[in-house]
């Protein structure tokens, strides 16, 4: 971490560099303070048993609301079905320790094999459609895991099952209140580590592209639909992992405490607290979890009659933080302290990160780049690309104009793969690519830029330029996990940071996405697009909202590139700057292609002359 | 199981259907006007049930002041949400909606519940207790939400269900009711026996549908809001507001919920969360419509209400999976080829 001072001062621009230096010590040592406040807890003389039990409680509550974190807050999605992924935890260990007299160590594995293949069976029914079907569903999933648990012999019906032995490791038997403090806290501190080192992956950018950016990410070969059933399983774990906990705590299970309305509160307290951070997930199972032991003291005696009155103020508390505060408490306890955004160190002596394997095609050198054959495109009765054919070949700079509502931001999405065709015949590298998706289309070395940016909110520059690399490294999730994948993340991040310093924005690398100026994202979009290693760069309109020099960097660079062999399809209005660059032109009319040729050509063509000027010249 | 009793169950579950159909297109108009997953359609359910049940016994009922409380916080909410640009009309318009018209039907409860007056009376002041609190509700909860993600717009709507749940507990208690039949009358079709209350909930249900349907196709409003519905954007740049339209759908959402209560209330016994349920069975009508068709929600309406009514006959503890498990096929279905698409992505 010695080679960063640039970025820093870049990074807190200049006034509050010294700021962002103590709130990365801040950063460090807080949680060790936390760690350390955790630890004495239950050595304090006098405190009542009673409150060990309460911060029990939290510390199971906690594990849950941390994997929603993942989910909700970094994935973008919502279950109201993590009470039931805590009911499978519980019940599978309840049935192996008192029926087969497993120990409760060995049917730790087994309660997080049967919640993970339940989890990844609910999402792979439900995950791919759009954003409120996932929670409809997990509601109905909820309540009939309520039914058919309370309802079979397996699960001893609504009694439930009793008699389950305590957690042991030698001798030492965890039945006592701060024995098991320490068993559930530790749980919640490797959760923590263990979710904070997944989010910072290879595998944890993909997860947290799904706000906002999945088109992008899938333009980048992450396959989306896995991140989501990913994110999903992990939290359904953590949640597997609370209800082993519950389990030899309560040494009983039923299914009260596995219903949809548990469910719910678990998704009160990652709001409270603040979905977009696991500290924010601990505060909120604890502020909930305080608050409903309150108000279960005086409501009833409030009202003269005893029932779930909480539910009355949670739901009121919900609805005016959604309202008031979306984030939840936990950002507003951090400006509390100060604490400025991590920023993160560039490995400049990590070593290069391996090129992108090339495909057969990509390596022999007789086909054209892009050949796209008869390529139609028809939304109903608009045929919005009629037949067009071109070619790009290798080292050659190829523009795709015409006026607006001409098709070539359709062609664009055609041969990206965002959209099928209709008919016709697209190929890379002389090898078929014709209606294959998006993230397949990366692996045959093309990168793309969006007319319309998109770059992850979430993300700061840097990690999005990451994410573009994503086809060139190989961590999985465990990896991540466990903080094996440090190497291959570090030449990852030092690529990112070649392609942006390359693109000429590495001083604003660790900055939010979308702080910058809007030609500058497309130029963060571009330094993405290297982090492939494509052979192949296809560009909607890089020039628009760039400043004259800025033009100049651009086409200086794209002539750069194109002497180091990429090839480069780009749609542009700005005719000077296709006209200056390009070394072929294909104008397209109304779906058709009008003209090809020369920059020069395509300027004395009278077709051409008549579509844009309207004959007048 | 002989034929006998399967028209029996057949008829139970067209009834039951009808029901749900009346909730699923509730609950496709709020989504599709509004973007609103409204979970407690159901507890308007509840609420109308119970309220019936204690105007049948000539109790005033206490929903009177759970609506004049949230006409008071619909009508702070909106002053505070409008404070810059108030007018006096404006105020005075406020002032009409949610504060003289709940005081008005409290005070009309007041007078006519111990009278107990006939039946029609009471469900027309059930309605009237109730209705309101649909766009009471909308301008306190999800109208300072509007600009938000459906996800947010569903989680807001699992707390406004929470807190009418609780609600409901303090007003009407744990204890159940069921209410008087409209009608005592039997008739004798062939071997079946069809209640005089099953050709009740029959025609009011196809009168009301078929009000929905003249009101969409051929009043000004109705078509305001299938314009909202279509396009958001566009029905704002032709005047429509789309506050006005969604305000428009929570009312409907609260008569059509108090209805279906006062309708299923002589069916079934009503605590105070039986409506969820009910309203739940309602969501799967309307999922398998895609949150979008009216036909085929009320049509999969009718199909849960079969389905339910066999399940209770073969695998009665089982009844409310089965039905809730109606679903995974369709989802499954509808995810299959599912294109790569941004959420929310406007």
């Amino acid at each position: 971490m010695s080679t960063q001072a640039p970025t820093d001062a870049a990074a807190g621009n200049a006034p509050g560099a010294e700021a962002a230096r103590s709130g990365r010590g801040v950063r460090l040592v807080a949680p060790l303070v936390a760690l350390a406040i955790c630890a004495v807890v239950p050595l304090v003389p006098g405190l009542p048993q009673f409150w060990i039990t309460l911060l029990n409680y939290i510390g199971l509550y906690a594990l849950v609301a941390i994997g929603l974190v993942v989910l909700t807050g970094v994935g973008g999605m919502t279950s109201f079905g993590q009470a039931m992924f805590v009911g499978a935890g519980a019940y599978t260990t309840a049935i192996l320790t008192t029926r087969y007299g497993v120990n409760p160590w060995l049917a730790l594995p087994a309660a997080l094999a049967v919640t993970g293949v339940f989890a990844w069976g609910v999402g792979a029914v439900t995950l791919r459609l759009s954003g409120h079907y996932l929670p409809l569903a997990t509601i109905a999933w909820n309540i009939s895991f309520f039914y058919i648990v309370g309802n079979l012999d397996l699960f001893a019906k609504f009694d439930g099952i009793s008699g389950i032995p305590p957690i042991a490791i030698g001798g030492f038997v965890f039945s006592d209140g701060p024995s098991l403090y320490y068993l559930i806290w530790g749980a919640v501190a490797l959760a923590v580590i263990a979710t904070l080192n997944l989010l910072d992956s290879r595998v944890g950018r993909a997860i947290r592209a799904l706000r906002g950016g999945v088109v992008a990410a899938e333009s980048f070969g992450v396959d989306t639909g896995r991140a989501r059933i990913l994110a999903f399983v992990y939290a359904a774990l953590l949640a597997g992992l609370s209800g082993w906990l519950y389990a030899h705590l309560q040494r009983a299970v039923n299914p009260s405490p596995f219903g949809l309305n548990a469910s719910i509160e678990y998704l009160l307290m990652a709001v409270v607290g603040g979905a977009g951070s696991v500290w924010g997930a601990i505060l909120g199972a604890g502020l909930v979890t305080i608050i409903r032991d309150q108000l279960q003291d005086w409501l009833p005696w409030l009202i003269g009659a005893r029932g779930n009155f909480e539910a009355i103020a949670f739901g009121v508390i919900l609805v005016l933080l959604l309202q008031n505060a979306r984030d939840g408490l936990w950002p507003h306890v951090l400006r509390l302290f100060r604490a400025r955004p991590a920023t993160r160190g560039h490995h400049a002596e990590a070593g290069e990160l391996a090129p992108r394997a090339r495909s057969a095609g990509e390596q022999r050198a007789d086909a054209p780049v892009l050949a796209v054959t008869d390529l139609r495109k028809q939304f109903g009765g608009l045929v919005a690309v009629n037949d067009l054919s071109f070619t790009v070949g290798r080292r050659e700079i190829v523009g795709l104009i015409g006026p607006n509502g001409a098709g070539k931001s359709t062609t664009f999405d055609l041969v990206t793969g965002v959209t099928p065709p209709t008919s016709g015949d697209i190929r890379y590298f002389g090898e078929e690519a014709t209606g294959e998706r998006a993230r397949v289309i990366a692996r045959r070395g093309v990168a793309r830029t969006f007319q319309h940016v998109r770059l992850a909110a979430g993300m700061s520059v840097i990690e999005n330029v990451a994410l573009g690399a994503h086809l060139r490294g190989h961590a999985g999730a465990v990896g991540a996990v466990l903080r094996l994948d440090r190497a291959e993340e570090a030449r990852i991040f030092a690529e990112a940071h070649r392609q942006l310093g390359r693109v000429g924005l590495a001083d604003l690398a660790d900055r939010p996405a979308v702080s910058l100026a809007l030609g500058q994202q497309r130029i963060v979009e571009i330094a993405r697009a290297l982090c492939l290693d494509p052979s192949m760069l296809l560009l909607d309109e890089p020039a628009a909202g760039l400043r004259h020099r800025e033009k100049k960097q651009l086409a200086a660079l794209l002539r750069q590139l194109r002497g180091e062999g990429l090839s480069i399809l780009l749609v542009e209005h700005d005719m000077d700057f296709v006209m200056g660059l390009t070394d072929r032109l294909v104008v397209m009319e109304f779906g058709s292609r009008l003209a090809e040729g020369t920059p020069e050509e395509i300027r004395n063509n009278p077709a051409v002359l008549e579509a844009y000027l309207g004959g007048v010249a | 199981m002989d034929l006998s009793i399967f028209l029996i169950l057949l008829q139970d579950g067209v009834i039951n259907g009808a029901i749900y159909a009346l909730l699923g297109l509730s609950l496709v108009l709020v989504f599709t006007v509004t973007r609103v997953i409204f979970i407690p359609q159901g507890e308007f359910v509840s609420f109308g049930a119970l309220t019936l049940a204690l105007l049948e016994r000539g109790q005033t009922p206490a929903t009177i002041w759970l609506l004049l409380a949230l006409g008071v916080v619909s009508a702070v909410a909106q002053v505070w949400q409008g404070r810059r640009t108030l007018s006096a009309r404006r105020a005075l318009a406020i002032a009409g909606t949610d504060l003289a018209l709940p005081a008005a039907v409290a005070a009309v409860t007041m007078l006519l519940a111990p009278m107990k007056p006939p039946v029609a009376v009471q469900i027309a002041l059930t309605l009237a207790i109730i209705t309101p609190m649909g766009p009471y509700i909308y301008r306190m909860a999800f109208q300072p939400l509007a600009e938000a993600s459906t996800l947010v717009l569903l989680i807001a709507a699992i707390g406004v269900h929470l807190a009418l749940t609780g609600l409901g507990l303090v007003f009407f208690g744990a204890e159940g009711s069921r209410t008087e039949p409209f009608s005592s009358a039997m008739f004798e079709i062939g071997s079946l026996l069809v209640s005089g209350q099953s050709l009740w909930i029959m025609g009011v249900t196809a009168a009301l549908v078929a009000a929905l349907g003249a009101f969409f196709e051929l009043t000004l409003t109705g078509k305001a809001l299938r314009a909202t519905a279509v396009n958001r954007l566009g029905a704002r740049l032709v005047g429509i507001a789309p506050s006005m339209s969604s305000a428009i759908a929570f009312t409907l959402a609260g008569f059509i919920g108090a209805l279906s209560g006062v309708l299923v209330s002589p069916l079934t016994t009503i605590y105070y969360d039986t409506g969820f349920l009910i309203g739940l069975k309602g969501f799967v009508a309307a999922i398998i419509a895609g949150l979008a068709s009216y036909p085929i929600a009320g049509a999969a309406a009718i199909l849960v209400g079969v389905v339910e009514a066999l399940a209770s006959f073969w695998a009665s503890s089982f009844k409310e999976v089965i039905v809730f498990l109606i679903i995974i096929p369709v989802l499954l279905w509808r995810t299959w080829g599912a294109p790569v698409v941004e959420e929310d992505d406007h």
